[in-house]
Formats: structure tokens, C-alpha cells, sequence
């Protein structure tokens, strides 16, 4: 059975203990079993001693269901959220370093403008810019910037949290 | 009154009731071998760390308690691995204390610093390195109480030297608190009802337990289930002693268990991989469904509605995709189901089932367990029918890993659990003879066999004399053919008989081997010699190194070969 080929990315939430070595048995685990990383943030969340990992994972139903149930059984895992199963709005980051010349600013800004991006730093040749979105967002700038020359792009990786329930 | 992380150790393992450990010292953990003499837990000093660490497995296969060892920092933990891996693979109760530098040191490659951690995270059920002596006694609480709960497992608690010989008041913590490990062992009455359901609607069921059966002490249970249902059982190499291979007979003689097929699998019996491939429902018990039992997984129990029981849900659906998972302590879960049938018991069981159970006394009939007697040379599986006889079925055995551990499942009768010690999942080569020594340490007045290869004895035979000057009389069966035998027997099927490498004409003479270790050599090299070999040994109140010089080119059948289906058997 090929473990990662084929199947869909999904977005996996999963809140730790904050201790030395978690993220190694979280990060071992995949490797460990020949699982799929895409992205993976990690930061400390509102509850004292618990930080929150995104991670973004490829596979068929069954691997997911491995996935799931081996971080649970991590010791030091304390919930793993499964966005498989809930609505979730989810977010990332990322920075450009793009081009830019005397013909390429303002169409640049234009499109900094039509993203909602901001310009966060500004050197004679390059514009660095700040966008926010999910993966159609980032994909779309980065689409349109690449036609003008990006030279680097650093992204912080997915964030999700599930909907609210309506009431 | 303050005590040293030393003392604390001490403490939290009299809190656990520990006994016995099993360790090699060294300069990370001699503040702990400093304060020993002061304690009265038994301390076994081995001659490598890795027989340590499967003593303390053989000591909490044997006993159900967990086993405990204690080696110094560096190549001290990392001889430990195998040993941790091993007890892994089976969900062996475990805890390791390895010793560490300093923690000013840790992560200055100081001598003999390992990051054992690192190292052991993928083959331990958790592990800890302990910060400061204020967090040592909750480690070691958690760490024994997650070494014993739920699927047990190995844990390995690392201490640094100077938390060994910081000072602070001791108090032990009353209650384990954590967060991520709440193990579900009440098993959903919803899933037992569908369970239920299916088993009364099956025809031709099939019981299929593993080591959690073990584990969880739910032997009996299963054995009353299997009568409930009339169904016939087999098991795992792990689950061999969960059901009783043999029952009293109207004579008052043991006779094979007319409910029993044997061991299933890659080297299982004719009519238990034949019964799993034709079972309408497979009750599958605290097994995870290996592949040296599935063989390919397409053709597993192809029409079989699948019920699987296990504590540990990545077990299930992990290969095979199961019908009705119930997740849950197999006691529990099997409980239920008995009161499940006893309140709405199944009809006309016998009138049903009696078609299956002619099926399977058919295929026991037509293609029984056998090999071939020969006059002049002593066959390796009669060695092991000895044993079984001249033994009355009671003694702990212990195998190594290959043939040897093939033909003791085949050839021995368990019929209680916690008889067998042997390395199912990671199969290790050398743990037989460290597993004995700490059954033997567990139970001092019982028979101790370790039915081992002339390679595997090799691997860890510095114990002997662990064994020796311990007055532990472990009986070591040497199944000597001058072979690598399950790899020369995969050359001779699969390779063109290209015996590259596992040839081992030269070996010790065990015997003086033996001798030169304090403990009792014998050789049988004819099969009139085996009886009288065996019972010498037995008599002996010593270690004894049995050598029997067997045929050496005797294959282990029936033999499924990898990728094939189990119903697809090489029969001799």
C-alpha cells in the first residue's frame, strides 16, 4: 500500500503540552511511519502550558485515521482536532520578495492593492510584501507576482480553527 | 527530612513494589549503586545491558509485574534498545533507568553522553529526562503507572547524575494527572450488541486471539467464550497459552483440545490458516494482524465478517479494515460478550456448527503438524516434543528467534498463559536466554527451558554466567544444525539454495563452554540420547546447556512464503 501518493491534503489540529521534545515525537511520528508533513506551524495558545500544531498532512481515508489515532496516543498529546469532520476557516502568511522597477511598481501596488497585501519593506529593487489568505489566495498572488519576478517567498504554514457553532 | 534524588529513587520504587532490577553500573548512576546496599530491592548485575533489559522483560512476561532495569549513561542506554524495541514490539511493561551527565553537561558530547531520548522515542511508550530532583518522583509515578496501563509498553526515565545528588523533601504524588492519556478499556455496549448479532448469524466462525488476551489476564474468559460460541481457536505466536492447546482426556490423559487449531500464520498449521480463509466471521482478541500472520492482505480471511477487540485503537483497521471495532480492555470486552450469550444464549449450536467442526477435524486429519523420523540423526522438532513430554507441559520456555522459536510453537503444548517468553514482534535473536534468567528470578522453583539455535545462543551467552553465580538453574536446549536455519531455509526456497553466510561450522564446543562458565554441558547427537539428555538436565539443580546436534537442513513447514495467501502453504 503506498502510504502518501494519492489522497486529499487535510488539515489536522492538534494541542500538546508544552514540553522539550514534543514536537520531535509529533514531527518523529510521521517520519517514523512514513507519513506526509506539507506544513507545520507551532505556537503556545491562550491555556498556560498548551501550544497548538497545524499541520497539513496528504493520504486516504485509512492513513488519516492512523494519523489521527497515533497522535492521540501520544502521551503528551491532548486533543487532536480532525478538520475532517468540522467547517474551519483557516489562514497563512506569507512574504514576497518580488522585483520592482520603474514599469513594474505600480502594477505591483495594484496588485498589493487588490489583495489586501501590504508592502512591508521597500528597497530600490525589490518590494517585500506581507499577504494574509488561504491556499487559493497565496497560490493567486504568488501566480501573479511570478510573472514579475519573485526572488523569495518564506510562509509561516496553515493555521485553522473550527467554525463557531451557530448557536 | 531531605533525601537525594538517590534516596528518592529508592523510595518511589519501594512505592511500586519493585523487588527485583536488573543493571550494570557505571559512573553516571553510582550514586544510585552507592545507596543499594541501604534498600532491600534484589539487584541482579548482568554482564551486558542489553541481557538487562530482556531479563526484565522475561521477569514481566512471566510475572505480569513491570520489569525494571538500571544502566549507566552513553553505551549503557544504548546497549539497552533491542532490549526496549523488543519489549515494544510486544507491549511488554517495562521501565528503564538509564543514567545521564550532568544536566550542565547534557549536550556538550561530555563522556558518555547520549541523547537516549532522542534515541528511544520511536521504541518507547514514553520517555522522560529528568530536569531537576523536584520533577523525580512524579516521573517515576507516571512512568510505572504508564508502563502497566492500558496497552502496556516499555518507558525509559533518564537521570542525570547531579538530580542523583540534589537533596529535597520526598513525597510521593498520590495520583497519576495526565492530560493526554486517558486509555479507553470499557468496552461500547452498542459494538458488543453488533458483535452479538453478527457472531448469531455466523456459521462458520473462527477465534483469532493475540498477546492482549495474555496481557489483560482474560485467558478464562476466552476460553468460555469459545464455548458459548462453539467456535474453534487459533493464535498468534504472542497469543500461544491464551487458550489451552490440550484438555484432559476421559482417561484422565492430556489430548489435543478438539477447539484448538494451532498457531496461524506464516508457519501456522494446515488447518488454522485453512479455517481463517474459509471462517464466515473472525473474532479477531488483543491481535493486531501482523503480516507474518496475514500473509497477503487481500487474502485474509477473504470471507470473514471481522470483529476486532483491542485496547489500542491503531491497532485497529490499521492493515486490515475491520466490520466491528470494539476498543477496550479484552477482559472487559470478552466479559461482556459472555454475559451477552449467556442472557440470549445461540440455538442449536451443535446441530449448526458440527459441518465447521467436521471441516476442520478433516484438514487436521489429512495434513497434521509432521516431520520425518529418522533412525541416526536427531530431528530438531523431537527435540521439543521432549521437552513438552518430559516436562509435563509445565515449564517456563523461552526461544530465541528463527527455527527454533518456530518449532517450539508448533511443538509445544501451552496451556497456560505466560509460558511462553519470546520475541514476537522485533524478533530478537539472544533474548531466550536473558528472558529465561529473569523468569527463573520470578518464579526460582519453577522449570525454566530455553530452546534456542546454535546462532541466537551466541548473541547474549555472556548471561550463563549471570545465571550461574545467581543459582538461577535455567535449562538452555541448544537446537545445534550449524546453520543460520530459518535464513539458510529461506536460501534453499527462495535463493537457490545460495547459502551465503549462514553457515556456522565453526562454533564453540558448547559443552566446554559450558563447563568453563560453572554451569552443566550435555550433547545428544542420537535420538536415543535425547531422553536421557533432557531428563540429566532436568535433574540438575543447575544451569545446564543442552546441545543437541540436529539434522541440518530440516525446514520449518507449513511455510507460507511472503506475499502469498495463508491458505497457500509449502506442506514439507
Amino acid at each position: 500500500m503506498e502510504k502518501n501518493g494519492n489522497g486529499q491534503k487535510h488539515t489536522i489540529g492538534v494541542v500538546v503540552e508544552n514540553r522539550p521534545g514534543v514536537l520531535s515525537r509529533v514531527v518523529g511520528l510521521f517520519s517514523g511511519r512514513g507519513f506526509n508533513i506539507e506544513c507545520l506551524t507551532v505556537a503556545v495558545t491562550n491555556e498556560p502550558g498548551q501550544s497548538r500544531i497545524t499541520l497539513v498532512t496528504k493520504g486516504d481515508q485509512q492513513v488519516l485515521e492512523q494519523i489521527v489515532k497515533q497522535l492521540n496516543k501520544l502521551i503528551n498529546v491532548i486533543k487532536v482536532i480532525d478538520f475532517r469532520e468540522v467547517e474551519f476557516v483557516n489562514r497563512e502568511m506569507a512574504l514576497i520578495k518580488v522585483k520592482a522597477d520603474q514599469q513594474t511598481r505600480a502594477e505591483i501596488l495594484r496588485i498589493v492593492d487588490i489583495f489586501r497585501a501590504k508592502v512591508v519593506d521597500v528597497s530600490p529593487n525589490f518590494y517585500t510584501i506581507e499577504v494574509t489568505g488561504d491556499d487559493g489566495k497565496i497560490a493567486a498572488i504568488l501566480e501573479l507576482l511570478g510573472q514579475i519576478g519573485v526572488t523569495e517567498v518564506a510562509r509561516t504554514g496553515k493555521v485553522a480553527m473550527a467554525r463557531a457553532k451557530k448557536h | 527530612m531531605k533525601l537525594t534524588g538517590a534516596q528518592i529513587f529508592f523510595e518511589c520504587l519501594k512505592k511500586e513494589g519493585v523487588e527485583v532490577m536488573f543493571g550494570f553500573p557505571g559512573g553516571a548512576v553510582i550514586d544510585i549503586y552507592n545507596e543499594m546496599p541501604n534498600h532491600d530491592i534484589r539487584h541482579i548485575l548482568v554482564r551486558h545491558e542489553q541481557g538487562a533489559a530482556h531479563m526484565a522483560d522475561g521477569y514481566a512476561r512471566a510475572t505480569g509485574r513491570v520489569g525494571v532495569c538500571l544502566v549507566t549513561s552513553g553505551p549503557g542506554a544504548t546497549n539497552t534498545v533491542t532490549g526496549i524495541a523488543t519489549a515494544y514490539m510486544d507491549s511488554v511493561p517495562m521501565v528503564i533507568f538509564t543514567g545521564q551527565v550532568p544536566t550542565a553537561l547534557i549536550g556538550n558530547d561530555a563522556f558518555q553522553e547520549v541523547d537516549i531520548v532522542g534515541i528511544s522515542r520511536p521504541c518507547t511508550k514514553h520517555n522522560y529526562l529528568v530536569k531537576n530532583v523536584e520533577e523525580l518522583a512524579t516521573v517515576i509515578k507516571e512512568a510505572f503507572y504508564l508502563a502497566r496501563s492500558g496497552r502496556p509498553g516499555p518507558v525509559l526515565v533518564d537521570l542525570p547524575k547531579d538530580v542523583l545528588q540534589a537533596q529535597i523533601e520526598f513525597r510521593y504524588p498520590k495520583r497519576v494527572e495526565l492530560k493526554g492519556y486517558r486509555p479507553t478499556l470499557d468496552a461500547h455496549l452498542g459494538q458488543i450488541k453488533r458483535a452479538h448479532d453478527a457472531i448469531a448469524k455466523s456459521k462458520q466462525p473462527v477465534i483469532y486471539a493475540g498477546g492482549g488476551v495474555i496481557i489483560s489476564s482474560a485467558n478464562k474468559e476466552l476460553t468460555r467464550l469459545a464455548e458459548l460460541m462453539q467456535a474453534p481457536v487459533t493464535t498468534t505466536l504472542m497469543g500461544l497459552g491464551a487458550f489451552p492447546a490440550t484438555i484432559e482426556g476421559p482417561t484422565g490423559n492430556r489430548e489435543l483440545n478438539p477447539k484448538w487449531l494451532g498457531m496461524l500464520g506464516m508457519h501456522g498449521t494446515f488447518r488454522a490458516n485453512m479455517a481463517v480463509s474459509h471462517a464466515d466471521l473472525l473474532l479477531a482478541v488483543g491481535a493486531r494482524f501482523d503480516d507474518r500472520v496475514t500473509g497477503k492482505i487481500a487474502g485474509f480471511a477473504p470471507n470473514a465478517k471481522i470483529i476486532h477487540i483491542d485496547v489500542d485503537p491503531t491497532s485497529i483497521s490499521k492493515n486490515v479494515v475491520v466490520d466491528i471495532p470494539i476498543v477496550g480492555d479484552c477482559k472487559n470486552a470478552l466479559e461482556k460478550l459472555i454475559e451477552s450469550f449467556e442472557k440470549d444464549p445461540l440455538k442449536d449450536l451443535e446441530t449448526v456448527r458440527a459441518p465447521w467442526f467436521k471441516q476442520i477435524e478433516d484438514w487436521r486429519t489429512n495434513f497434521p503438524l509432521a516431520y520425518k523420523q529418522e533412525p541416526d540423526i536427531i530431528k530438531p522438532q523431537f527435540v521439543v516434543e521432549k521437552l513438552y513430554e518430559l516436562s509435563n507441559g509445565n515449564a517456563i520456555i523461552t526461544t530465541e528467534v528463527g527455527q527454533n522459536q518456530m518449532w517450539t510453537a508448533q511443538y509445544y503444548h501451552f496451556n497456560e498463559p505466560r509460558t511462553l517468553l519470546t520475541s514476537g514482534g522485533l524478533g530478537t535473536m539472544g533474548y531466550g536466554l536473558p528472558a529465561a534468567i529473569g523468569a527463573q528470578v520470578a518464579f526460582p522453583d519453577r522449570l525454566v527451558i530455553d530452546v534456542a539455535g546454535d546462532g541466537s545462543i551466541q548473541m547474549n551467552i555472556q548471561e550463563l554466567i549471570t545465571a550461574v553465580c545467581n543459582c538461577l538453574p535455567v535449562k538452555v536446549a541448544i537446537l545445534n544444525n550449524k546453520y543460520l536455519g530459518m535464513v539458510r531455509q529461506w536460501q534453499e526456497l527462495f535463493y537457490q539454495k545460495n547459502y551465503c553466510a549462514t553457515c556456522l561450522d565453526a562454533a564453540p564446543d558448547f559443552v566446554k563452554l559450558a563447563e568453563a562458565y560453572g554451569a552443566v554441558g550435555l550433547r545428544a547427537t542420537k535420538p536415543e540420547e535425547v531422553e536421557p539428555v533432557i531428563r540429566e538436565a532436568f535433574a540438575v539443580n543447575k544451569p545446564v546447556l543442552m546441545e543437541f546436534v540436529v539434522a541440518q537442513e530440516e525446514g520449518v513447514y507449513p511455510m507460507v512464503p511472503a506475499g502469498k495467501n495463508i491458505s497457500e502453504m509449502l506442506l514439507v
